[in-house]
């Protein structure tokens, strides 16, 4: 395996710079998560953060609108933004000679948005085309919902927010968002690729040298609302979605958890695609995979399927899930371990993956873990340990969102959906 | 990086890109066939043989296939498109012996019955996926009435009724029309040890017999129109347009592609400015799809059900203008950056290079290295361009729209 080079440094206004040097790409990537997520939008402004970020796209320094994509483009950076639950992210992979210059242009939407008052309506327009989209993505609904009812109204919300809460933000809001939640302390960039880390860690420096930390905001946390919830929907197949607790990805014992999960859906052979499609046909898609929020994490299940096979399905996940309890095998593990090294060095070929796992690491460890420590965790994963784990933490206390024409029952536990 | 190239006695192409430096190889079979292959009678079965290939052989059970894939820690997977099944996995460099023998071995598949009717629910499954998910079968539909007969209009998944009625002899029969060595190519690219790589599949695949496949390569009579689809469940309106575009052998598609990047890629296009900026739109594209003798350019719009039939006339005039103005220097230089990049970001996954090889074989093309096809781009003159420009005319097209609009009607 290969030996990483890592940097990092934390100026003094308390912003992050976390760089992994590829010297074998000609690319390179950077990915910045300001710790201004839709956490901190207000209860009756939702899609604020959301909203936050389309805007100090839309100007910024001495660039108005048009003139920032363009600045982009003629760099040929590949760039993306979204908001999520802890932050507001912005990503570009380019060419490894044009960083210093990108990062340059982010500097301006970091800390000299504009907010123009002309381009307020077009930007709410394209908030409202992200709500809309969410309208036909039949998955995305049930899983996004599954998150809103196991994590509560705080951490398993939308960032888009709703029509009228969109429809309620006003320009001040935007201003005062910004005000409150872009700062630099927390705040992280991570770089991967072809780089220098001595001459970036200069340039980030002198960018953001003038920008003063602002105290963190404070919010309460909505409570969840555990249970069976059905919506509603004249569609072709139902779509199941189930969550139980899991461990954050910062908890010490994250990997007897993530290597049980593996053993329910990480290949061709897991037990999820196995029982479910390959033995039975119930189904196209079907999997589990971790969540993690900072302090608390679950696993989420989903698969879609027809109508008349929507209850044998959910039968039948859930009936695996349970089983898990019972514990893994030691051919189970073996391929488990041999997959996960597998995926670890795959993804060491992309800058733009790796810049993404830097920051991400940043943000819930305060550090990077290196292919070395967690190929190091990964080998020492036993059959004992995990289901040791697995028989103190059964899976239960299932939350089951279904979306189709008939809701589904828990079958075990007699209990019926109630309406979303 | 080094290419090499071996073919079989029996006609089966081996191509390679050979890079030391890599830590990770990917691998693939590419098979010229698809659903415009196909007779009526067995309508989706390429696909369906697809999955069929993963369901075992006289070697191994469909469970020791997937558990064999996972032993190895390959990330794996398949596709089938209008024109070509490809079977591909990426693995480490010390697997590189396991996976060719792998996949050479499903290669030939069984068809037992029990695994096919199983395997036939899950394709009706993943039917009816997809006519839950926009644009609702617009893709299908689009595609069938600009080919009209032509046997691009062909559905890749087909239906549920043809799907139902497919036995595992017809399957095998179409099997035995298609998948000759000749018309197969496997592809590596990565940390491959290619000597290896030959001795591995003449050992594996050296004995498949050969035969001759053929494809109706006739240029397709491409049609005009505008169909409504009606889908009162959908929150919004989705508008598909085909133009005619290149064939896969002509040289103007590099020029073409370039034209429907600046006019409609994801920023900063013609497509980009007029509808998503403004937010007119949640999504709107343009992409020129090649296949061997016929062509097309698709335009993609999503928006609320209210702004569908004002966004037509935007759309059209936007169309009418560019093919009036042409295309300026500014937009082709920044466009040429951008493909740049994109060009040395794809270029450094091991995955893309290999179906970027298998891809050029696919449709009868000379190998280009990464530094060619940069050069071909690079090259392209704005007079080519806007030559491009001026062939394919975008309103003269195929429109669909797809959603609960029932009264949308052309722009004259």
């Amino acid at each position: 395996m290969t030996t990483q080079q890592i940097f990092h440094h934390t100026y003094d206004n308390g912003l992050t710079l976390v760089a992994q040097s590829m010297p074998w790409l000609e690319s390179a990537a950077f990915s910045i998560a300001v710790p201004a997520g839709c956490r901190f939008d207000p209860e009756e402004k939702l899609g604020t953060a959301n909203f936050t970020c389309e805007m100090v796209q839309r100007g910024c320094g001495e660039y108005n609108s048009r003139q920032f994509i363009e600045a982009l483009e003629s760099l040929g950076v590949d760039y993306n933004s979204s908001a999520s639950l802890y932050g507001t992210n912005f990503g570009g992979a380019m060419q490894s000679a044009q960083l210093h210059d990108a990062l340059a242009i982010y500097a301006d939407v970091l800390q000299r948005p504009i907010f123009p008052e002309d381009q307020l309506e077009d930007g709410r327009m394209v908030c409202f085309q992200e709500i809309a989209a969410l309208g036909d993505d039949l998955a995305q609904r049930t899983l996004r919902h599954l998150r809103l009812k196991h994590y509560g109204s705080t951490d398993g919300r939308n960032c888009e927010g709703t029509v009228e809460s969109v429809q309620s933000i006003t320009l001040d809001d935007l201003k005062a968002f910004y005000e409150q939640c872009y700062r630099p302390n927390g705040l992280v960039i991570a770089c991967a690729g072809k780089l220098d880390w001595e001459p970036l860690k200069r340039h980030v420096g002198n960018l953001f040298d003038g920008w003063q930390s602002k105290p963190d905001p404070e919010i309460i946390v909505q409570p969840a609302q555990h249970g069976v919830h059905h919506i509603k929907h004249e569609s072709e197949q139902t779509h199941i979605a189930v969550a139980y607790p899991g461990l954050h990805y910062a908890h010490e014992d994250y990997y007897l958890n993530r290597g049980a999960v593996g053993v329910l859906s990480g290949g061709m052979s897991s037990r999820l695609f196995t029982e479910v499609r390959e033995k039975r046909g119930l189904c196209y898609t079907v999997f589990a995979s971790c969540s993690t929020l900072r302090e608390k994490g679950a696993v989420l299940c989903y698969s879609g399927t027809s109508n008349d096979r929507a209850q044998e399905t959910l039968d039948v996940i859930l009936e695996e899930l349970k089983k898990l309890a019972q514990g893994i095998t030691e051919d189970e593990l073996r391929r488990l371990k041999v997959q996960i090294r597998s995926g670890l060095i795959m993804q060491q070929e992309s800058c733009r993956g790796r810049a993404g796992s830097i920051a991400g690491d940043w943000l819930h460890l305060g550090r990077v873990k290196t292919l070395d420590e967690i190929n190091e965790k990964i080998n020492g994963l036993t059959v004992k340990s995990i289901n040791e784990y697995l028989a103190a933490n059964p899976p239960r206390d299932f939350d089951v969102v279904t979306l189709g024409p008939q809701p589904l029952e828990l079958k075990e536990d007699g209990v019926s959906a109630t309406p979303a | 990086m080094e290419y090499r190239q071996h073919q079989l006695d029996n006609g089966l192409e081996i191509l390679a890109e050979c890079n030391p430096q890599a830590y990770t190889s990917a691998f693939g079979f590419f098979v010229r066939t698809g659903s415009r292959d196909e007779t009526h009678d067995v309508a989706g079965v390429s696909h369906f043989l697809e999955h069929m290939v993963f369901k075992g052989t006289p070697n191994r059970t469909a469970a020791q296939v997937n558990l064999e894939l996972d032993e190895i820690g390959s990330s794996s997977n398949a596709r089938t498109s209008e024109e070509s099944t490809i079977y591909h996995a990426s693995v480490l460099p010390e697997f590189q012996t396991n996976v060719t023998e792998l996949l050479s071995d499903i290669m030939r598949p069984s068809l037992r019955v029990e695994d096919f009717e199983t395997e036939k629910q899950v394709i009706v499954e993943e039917i009816k996926m997809y006519d839950d998910q926009p644009p609702y079968g617009g893709y299908e539909r689009i595609m069938s009435e600009y080919f009209g007969d032509h046997p691009l209009g062909q559905s890749v998944l087909g239906t549920v009724d043809s799907v139902t009625a497919m036995t595992p002899e017809g399957m095998m029969k179409y099997f035995e029309q298609r998948y000759s060595p000749s018309n197969i190519c496997f592809a590596a690219a990565g940390n491959i040890d290619f000597e290896r790589l030959i001795e591995d599949l003449d050992r594996c695949c050296g004995h498949w017999k050969k035969f001759s496949p053929e494809r109706m390569k006739e240029k397709a009579d491409y049609k005009q129109g505008f169909v409504t689809m009606h889908k009162p469940s959908a929150h919004q309106q989705y508008i598909l347009q085909m133009a005619p575009g290149p064939s896969s052998e002509q040289q103007i598609r590099y020029a073409t592609s370039v034209m429907s990047a600046i006019i409609g890629d994801d920023g900063g296009s013609r497509l980009y400015w007029e509808f998503l900026d403004s937010g007119l739109a949640e999504s709107a594209g343009m992409g020129a799809y090649d296949y061997q003798g016929s062509g097309a350019i698709m335009t993609y719009i999503c928006c609320a059900p209210d702004q569908a039939q004002a966004n037509l006339e935007r759309l059209t005039n936007l169309q009418r203008k560019i093919c009036e103005e042409g295309i300026s220097q500014k937009e082709l230089d920044l466009a040429k950056r951008k493909i740049a990049s994109h060009i040395v970001l794809a270029s450094e996954r091991t995955g893309s290079r290999m179906f970027f090889i298998g891809g050029q074989w696919l449709c009868e093309q000379p190998f280009h290295t990464v530094a060619q096809i940069a050069e071909i781009y690079e090259s392209l003159t704005l007079d080519q361009v806007n030559e491009a420009l001026a062939n394919y005319p975008l309103d003269k097209n195929m429109t669909v729209t797809v959603g609960p609009c029932d009264n949308l009607t052309a722009v004259a």
